[in-house]
Formats: structure tokens, C-alpha cells, sequence
């Protein structure tokens, strides 16, 4: 809570700031209110790493090369699932509690739609080439 | 005397879809649409000895582990705690999901232990957090009542009403919301089929069976068809969990009610960048959990929520 608090009162502060560096080292307090606040700041900081905040993927849509191994961790107090919406599913992550991550790696080409089976809403794609 | 009723329902049809009382009585009534009362304010009415009473449980995610509450099984206790003080025992309850957070076979363990300290019979329908990873099998190994339909889904009678469990979290699709598949709907169509439309209607599932917040998942696809097949019953009460909070809408003669949970509070509808715990002081979570008391008078549900403290 207090925590959550805090990162409301000063994700203004930080909004201006687009550095990496910053984001990661305040990951942990920061990232939920900087969501938020301003979401095209909130890229992972590696091309190949998925965060889920207040139930999304962020970011929703990204492009790696093949044999990129992507990683997705889940930032909520709420568990969460990655699975691919393909049929058979190309990936299928188990549950993930606070802070678990999930990783695959994209050998083929092509482009993967992926969706949280618990809150199917949530949606993101990786587009591998 | 008028004879048409607020939602055009006619006099006759009234007394019909409640057959019981006198005219006195059904001047409270309109069209079988159940009305809430807080049991905070005065206490449950005195019950007539053909009624009877059930009560909804719902969200009691035992597992989780996190801020606003640590021990969610300790607030199940406590909710179990205010049924046995009521002053009529319940014919049952109704757990309406997400009765694990993990979908752990140790969290169902540990749930069933402390809900049959109630003595009561119990009927479940699973939550999306009972169904990770293997699409409700260790819930339905554990809760299914006998003679569930393979998919999960049920009904039963009970002093004239027919109760309907229907599975709304499971083969959820990518994009989508809850979901009621077509075997499910049709189902639902054969269930219900040689009932007469007089016939007071209880149906119970996790997620909200209307668009209550598509944005945040909250809202069933398929409950359209489903809503068209109860469309002619004169009195049809939902009742869901999954959003923690009391929320309530009325459709005809469908009333739709959400219930708290009995671990944490989520915010109002869009209230916030989005779902999932709600943080809150620990000396107001106890307000913000509870339980609800459904009375069956005289065939019409009164429907009173009590929080677990004031």
C-alpha cells in the first residue's frame, strides 16, 4: 500500500524520464504507477523481456529475431498464465504468482498471438522474422 | 386494484410466478425481482416454517499470501463464524469460485477442511483461479456433485426452486471473457425446458453474467443465449462472485447480484488501473468482506449482505 502510494504521488516526477537505467534500478516500486502513467515508457528494458502490470503485457506487441529466447514476468499481485492462442498451443506457461517469470524461445518465423487463459482479455503478440 | 405490475408484468402473472400469500403481501412484489435488505440495519424477518434459507460464499482464494490480507483463511472462519450465529440455519451454501488462489491441490485441501466445519451441504462451481493449468480437473475431482454434467455444470431443486450451476471460467478464449460454450448453453435449454415459467429460478457462477466491465474481463460470453433461454421465468436470480463487491442489476425479471469475497477487496468498475487486490487499511478490511444471506419467503428471494464487521 504504501508503496503504491508512493509511486502515485511521484510517478509525475518520474514521467519526464525516459532513461533505463532509472526504470530498472526502481523497478520494483516504481514500475506499477509508471504503467500507468505512461505506458510508452514502460518498455521492457530488454527487446526480448515481457512484464504483465495491472493486467496487461508490456509491451503487447514485439519483434525478435529467431532463436530469441523471450521471457515474461508477472509484476501483479494477481497470478497469471502466458499461452499461445494457436492451435495445438505453441507455449503454455503454468501458473504465475507475484514476481514468477515464464521463458520460450522463437525458433521459427512467424507470428505468435499469446493470451492470459485465466483473464483472457489480456492479450500480446511476438512477432518473430 | 392495478393489475400490471412496474415491468408490465400483469397481475395474474404475478400471482402466478409466486403462488403463495395474500394480495396484502404482493403489493411489496414486482415481478419476482428479489429486493435487499441489510441485515446490518435490522435483522432477518421472521421466517415462515415452508421457507427456507441458503447462503453465498464466494472469492475465498485460500493461498493467497499478499497485503491486504495474509490469511485468508482466517477470514473464511470468520464468515463461517456469522452463519452459525444466524438465527435460522441454512439449508446450504453456495460457494461461487475461486476457492483456491493457485489452483494448488493443498489450498482445495485446505479450503474443503474449513467449509465443512460448517456442517452445511455445499455446492461449488470454480472460480478461474481453481481452474489453472488443467482446466478444473482437480476442482471438479474435489467438488462435483454427483450427477454433474461431464463439462461441470449442474442443477437442482430445492422447496420448489430450481437451482442452475453453470461454468463460466474454463476453454476461455484469447481476447474473450468468461465463457458459456454451446454444450453448456444447450444444456441449460434442456434443463429448463419442462419447468413451468412460475418456477423461481437461482442460477450461480464465478464471473458476472452481464457486461458488468468487458475492459477488465468482467462479463461472460455466451450469457446472452443463456439470459434468452431464462427470459420467461417470472423470477430469475444470478448470483456471482469474482469482482469482490456487492453489485447488482436488474434485467426484466433477472436480477443480477455479485457478491464480496471473504479475502480482499477489487476496486468499483474502472476505478484505478485495474483489477486484482485492493489495498486497504487492516482495520477496514473486515468491512469490506462478507457474506450474503438469501431468504426464500414465500418463494421470493430477499438477498442481505453482511460484512464481517462493521
Amino acid at each position: 500500500m504504501l508503496h503504491k502510494i508512493f509511486a502515485l504521488a511521484v510517478s509525475g516526477v518520474f514521467v519526464g524520464f525516459t532513461g533505463a537505467a532509472l526504470a530498472h534500478d526502481m523497478a520494483d516500486m516504481v514500475m506499477p504507477a509508471l504503467a500507468h502513467a505512461a505506458p510508452a515508457q514502460l518498455a521492457a528494458t530488454e527487446p526480448n523481456a515481457v512484464t504483465i502490470d495491472n493486467f496487461a503485457f508490456g509491451p503487447g506487441a514485439i519483434t525478435v529475431a529467431p532463436g530469441t529466447k523471450v521471457t515474461w514476468t508477472n509484476r501483479d499481485d494477481e497470478p497469471h498464465t502466458v499461452v499461445s492462442a494457436d492451435d495445438p498451443r505453441t507455449f503454455k506457461s503454468g501458473a504465475l504468482d507475484t514476481d514468477d517469470s515464464f521463458s520460450f524461445t522463437f525458433d521459427k518465423p512467424g507470428t505468435y498471438r499469446y493470451f492470459c487463459s485465466i483473464h483472457p482479455h489480456m492479450t500480446g503478440t511476438v512477432v518473430v522474422k | 386494484m392495478t393489475t400490471t405490475a412496474q415491468n408490465g408484468t400483469t397481475r395474474r402473472r404475478v400471482l402466478q410466478c409466486m403462488g403463495w400469500g395474500t394480495a396484502g403481501i404482493l403489493w411489496t412484489v414486482s415481478g419476482g425481482v428479489p429486493r435487499a435488505h441489510a441485515l446490518d440495519a435490522g435483522g432477518p424477518e421472521p421466517l415462515a416454517a415452508a421457507d427456507f434459507s441458503f447462503i453465498q460464499i464466494s472469492d475465498s482464494h485460500i493461498g493467497f499470501n499478499k497485503n491486504p490480507n495474509p490469511t485468508p483463511d482466517a477470514t473464511l472462519r470468520e464468515a463461517l463464524q456469522k452463519i452459525a450465529a444466524m438465527p435460522k440455519r441454512p439449508a446450504f451454501v453456495l460457494h461461487t469460485g475461486d476457492v483456491s488462489h493457485l489452483s494448488k491441490p493443498s489450498e482445495f485441501e485446505a479450503a474443503s477442511g474449513i467449509m465443512q466445519t460448517t456442517g452445511l451441504e455445499t455446492f461449488y462451481v470454480p472460480g478461474e483461479h481453481d481452474t489453472i493449468g488443467d482446466d478444473g480437473k482437480e476442482f471438479f475431482s474435489r467438488f462435483s456433485p454427483k450427477g454433474a454434467q461431464p463439462g461441470g455444470w449442474y442443477s437442482f431443486d430445492q422447496n420448489g426452486i430450481h437451482f442452475i450451476g453453470l461454468i463460466n471460467v474454463v476453454n476461455l478464449k484469447a481476447g474473450g471473457l468468461g465463457n458459456l460454450d454451446a454444450e453448456q448453453l444447450s444444456w441449460l435449454e434442456a434443463d429448463t425446458k419442462g419447468l413451468s415459467a412460475s418456477t423461481p429460478i437461482v442460477v450461480f457462477a464465478h464471473m458476472p453474467l452481464w457486461a458488468l466491465y468487458p475492459d477488465w474481463g468482467w462479463g461472460t460470453d455466451g450469457s446472452a443465449r443463456a439470459l434468452a433461454t431464462l427470459k420467461r421465468f417470472g423470477s430469475v436470480t444470478v448470483l456471482n462472485g469474482h469482482i469482490h463487491q456487492v453489485q447488482q442489476k436488474v434485467e426484466g425479471n433477472v436480477t443480477f447480484q455479485t457478491a464480496r469475497s471473504t479475502a480482499y477487496p477489487q476496486p468499483a468498475p474502472g476505478q484505478g488501473a485495474g483489477p486484482g487486490p485492493m489495498q486497504i487499511p487492516a482495520d477496514r478490511l473486515r468491512s469490506v468482506l462478507g457474506i450474503r444471506d438469501i431468504d426464500f419467503v414465500g418463494g421470493k428471494p430477499a438477498l442481505a449482505d453482511t460484512a464481517l464487521a462493521s
